[in-house]
This record gives C-alpha cells, structure tokens and sequence, in this order.
C-alpha cells in the first residue's frame, strides 16, 4: 500500500499548498488513489466525485500561481454524508426512495463555505438510512466499516464520515448529529468530532430528520482540523430557520489557550451507569490528565434521553408519512417499523416532551455557573460486531441498537456543544464527550486541544486496512 | 392490554392510512411498546401548568 499513503493533515496540506510545496492536484490525487485502493474494504463511499474534485484542485493551483490568496483550507480535500446536498447528485440519505430525486442544483451551504476557504470535495458517505441509526448499517449500500476492524460498526448515523477519516481516506468529513450521530462513529472509529451549539452551522440544503434536534458539524484526525473547519462554515444563514445570527466566533486563535483556570467535572449518576470498563477508562483517563475529581448531576438525564426519543421518533414518524403511505417497501423494515410506530405516538406525549426539553435546559444551564467543562462517554462500549444485535452488560442482555446512543442523546437534546475526543485503548478506541455551554465550542476545543498535546487523545492509525 | 394496544395500532393505522402488513406487526408493536414507556416516563414528570414548549417559533 505504499503507493497510497495516509494523507496528511489539513493544516499541513494547506500550509504545503499555500506555500506552493504542495499542488493542490497533487493532494487531491493521493486523496483519489487512497479511496481506490481501500474504499472497497470500508465502504465509506457512496459517491466520489473525482472530475469535479480534479477541476476544482486545478482552480485553486492557479489561483496561487496568479497570486490570489485562496483561504485556510487551500487545497484540503473533504466529503460530506450523503444527505448533504451536492450539485449533480440526488441527496439520497441513506434511502432508496430518494434516488429518485432530481439532482440537487445547488450545494449545500457549509460545502460552499468549506469550498470558499479552499477546500475540495471529493465524494459524498454512506449512511444510515434517513439518519435513523446509530450502527453505520445500510440495507441498501452495505454498511460502512470500521478502520480499525472491519468486522465492526462504525457508528452512525453518520458511519462513511467516521470510516472515511478514520480510515485516513480524507482529513476531514462533514456529518449530522440529531442524537449523537457525530459523537458515536467518532468513538467507534476512534477520530474527532465536533458537534456544535444547535444553530451555530447552517443546515440549509441538508436532507433534515429531526428539525428541531438536527446539527452538523465535522470530524478530523486533529482539533486543529476540526478547528479549521468549523470556522470555515460559521456565519447566519437565511436558508436555516434555526441559524443563529450571531457574529462568527474563530476558535482558532484561542485554541492553544492556557486552560489552567477552566472548572472540569465528571458527569455523575447516569453516566456512570451502564457502561462498558472501556468508557469507564476513557473518562478516567481524561479526568486525570485534566486534573479534575469533581463529580456533577445532569438532573433528570434519563428522562431527557426519553424525551429525545420521543420527539425523534415522532417528527421523524411526521417527515416520512407520505413515504411510508406510497413505498412503505423501499424503506429498510427496521426504519419503515421504528417510522410507523413513531406515528402512533399521541401528541400529548410530544408536547411534554417540549416542555420538559425546556425545564431540563434550565436545570443543566445552571451547572454551568459553577464548571466550564462537563466530561462524559461517548458510547458505553467500543464498536461492537457488525449486525451484533445485543450486548451484556453486568450479566444483563441489552440491545445494541437502542443502547449505544444513551449518553449522546441527553446532551444533544439541549443543544449542548460537544467535542468527542478518541482515547487509543487496545484493541479499539473509544470517545470521551468534551462537553462546554451553549455557544462555549472555543472551550470544548482548548480543552480537548490541550489533551491532544499531552497525547491522552489521537486518533490512532487505521489498524483495520494494512495501512 | 395486549390487546388493547393492538386495537389501537389497528385504529391509528386506519385513521391516518398507514401501511401495516401482518409481517410488521411485532416490530410495530415493540417499537411502540418502547415509545410508550419512555413517554409514560416523561408525562409522570409533574410540570407547572405554565411550562412553556422549546419548540422554536419566532413572529
């Protein structure tokens, strides 16, 4: 595999091409050559967009030659989960039905930011069906796989952005994250992920699950990548309902910052409990290094995954009704089954959970007088076995599925911004969540920076792909 | 009960024209059966009466 080495980072490919070391043709050709020789083994890909990434790289070389400054991610080639709108392509997140759709005639709009500073797309990820998943399966394009083991899941829903970058076929991918769809193939495949403060990144031109849940945001191999990224796609946008209109706030230059006088605590009680001894490790290993012994309650943590389930499951039930009305066989049955009976849920039911979300964010903000920084795991396990369907846990069976997102989905259901940082534990990886107050993702990042630099956080080399 | 709940799977079903084929019906049913519990598990949170919605609207 030599003559497909891992690419560099995005620092270091941007650096190299804006000082014209480095062709952007070039990284992106090494890009192209690295999926050729692996995506058959991670199935990250759904669509590499080679002619445009190619014309696209040869415009930002030029641009350099003629003296134009072409922005901080010069040359950077990056994919986007396949539910991110991309010009020429029908957006088909993860499903069949959508196939159908005409091509988008417009990139989405953090592609046009990522773009703008630079950057090259290069393909589009594979999912999991409509985003209603956390193993990084698909029924329809085979499940992406895991870099380090591809007998494993990858996480999802976002599992081609964790598998792609994990796997070190791109430096940096773009994914979604309604209850932990960043946070958990982050883990699993042992990279890093940025979930933003809901509203901080536009979602226009995104395919949505859950309006009132649903972030994107990026995963890298380094917090200078997601860094990087993440100030490339921050601004208001008129095309998101939900976008904030808020300056831009660069985390890049405080992202080396002395973090010496930030209050660090344990999330205790739920997050303690029903966990495998890695996450449990993981944590432990984090709070060392952080220095920090305090231990803090999310109130009511339970009750706030329930109130995430239910609104996913019934706003999710109300986005596809037509769908499961007219071709209720070309959805995967597991999401057909979990969409249906979403939309037998009685609204009296989703109202409270409103409200609830309302009380529970109130309750949680206040923690934040008193610490900067909440630490929790990412997913109680490591990435379990492709198409495993239970686990145990002290002697008790559980199911997979419904229980690898149980510590994301508290925290995403307010909106909190969260870094997953990768421990490297043998054999497999697994995230800690870096997790700050809303619109704080300059500390999320500082802190998780900092551990990086102590190396209690990398992201380790793909293991899974000879390479 | 069961067959409570499975009248009332039949009756949304009904009402609001939803595919439901015999082969689904156990999936259906456990998912909804999971839904309920973790909605019983939020509605028996007492709220004031004043609670406000998160729901985002903006005039």
């Amino acid at each position: 595999m030599s003559e497909t080495p891992a690419p560099m980072s995005a620092a270091v490919i941007a650096q190299a091409v804006s000082s014209q070391k480095l062709t952007a043709v070039a990284a992106t050709e090494a890009v192209l050559a690295r999926i050729a020789a692996h995506d058959n083994t991670l199935n990250s890909f759904t669509d590499v967009t080679a002619d445009r990434a190619r014309a696209r790289a040869k415009s930002i070389d030029a641009a350099i030659a003629a003296g134009q400054a072409v922005g901080p991610l010069a040359g950077v080639p990056f994919a986007v989960k396949n539910l991110f709108d991309v010009q020429g392509l029908s957006t088909r997140a993860g499903s069949k039905i959508n196939r159908d759709l005409p091509p988008a005639p417009r990139d989405a709009t953090l592609i046009e930011r990522m773009e703008a500073a630079g950057a090259v797309l290069v393909g589009a990820l594979n999912m999991g069906e409509y985003a209603y998943d956390f193993t990084g399966e698909n029924v329809h394009d085979g499940p992406s796989r895991n870099p380090h083991d591809p007998t494993r899941m990858t996480g999802g829903s976002s599992g081609g952005s964790g598998s792609a970058v994990g796997g070190a076929l791109v430096p940096i991918a773009l994914g979604s994250d309604t209850n932990g769809s960043i946070r958990v193939p982050a883990s699993f495949c042992g990279i890093f992920g940025l979930k933003p403060t809901y509203g901080r990144l536009s979602r226009a031109r995104t395919y949505p699950f859950v309006a009132s849940l649903d972030h994107l945001g990026p995963l890298a191999r380094s917090v200078t990548d997601l860094a990087l990224a993440y100030d490339a796609m921050q601004g208001p946008d008129a095309g998101d309902a939900a976008c904030t209109t808020r300056p831009v706030e660069p985390v890049l230059p405080s992202l080396t910052g002395d973090i010496g006088g930030l209050r660090v605590a344990i999330a205790g009680g739920y997050f303690q409990n029903n966990v495998f001894p890695e996450a449990t490790e993981a944590v432990a290993r984090v709070a060392k290094a952080l220095g920090a012994t305090q231990t803090v309650e999310l109130p009511e943590a339970a009750r706030a995954r329930a109130a995430a389930y239910i609104i996913t499951t019934t706003e999710g039930a109300s986005l596809h009704l037509g769908r499961l009305r007219k071709r209720p066989n070309d959805f995967d049955p597991a999401v057909r089954d979990r969409f249906i009976a979403g939309a037998m849920v009685p609204a009296p039911y989703v109202d409270k959970a409103q409200k609830f979300r309302r009380w529970y964010r109130a309750r949680v903000l206040e923690l934040f007088n008193s610490v900067d920084v909440i630490l929790a795991p990412a997913t109680p396990c490591t990435a379990p076995k492709l198409g495993q369907v239970n686990f145990v846990l002290d002697g008790v069976e559980l199911p997979v599925r419904a229980n690898i997102g149980i510590h994301t989905q508290p925290i995403s259901f307010i909106g909190l911004p969260v870094v997953a940082v990768p421990v490297p534990l043998e054999p497999m990886p697994i995230g800690v969540q870096i997790i700050a107050a809303p619109w704080r993702e300059d500390i999320a990042l500082r802190v998780a920076h900092a551990l990086e630099k102590m190396g209690v956080v990398a992201a380790p080399a793909p293991r899974g792909i000879g390479a | 009960m069961a067959d409570q709940l499975d009248d009332y799977i039949n009756a949304v079903a009904r009402a609001m024209s939803l595919p439901l084929e015999d082969a689904w019906r156990p999936a259906v049913r456990a998912n909804l059966e999971v839904s309920l519990q973790l909605a019983r598990m939020v509605d028996e949170f007492p709220l004031p009466d004043e609670a406000e919605s998160a729901a985002i609207y903006s005039a």
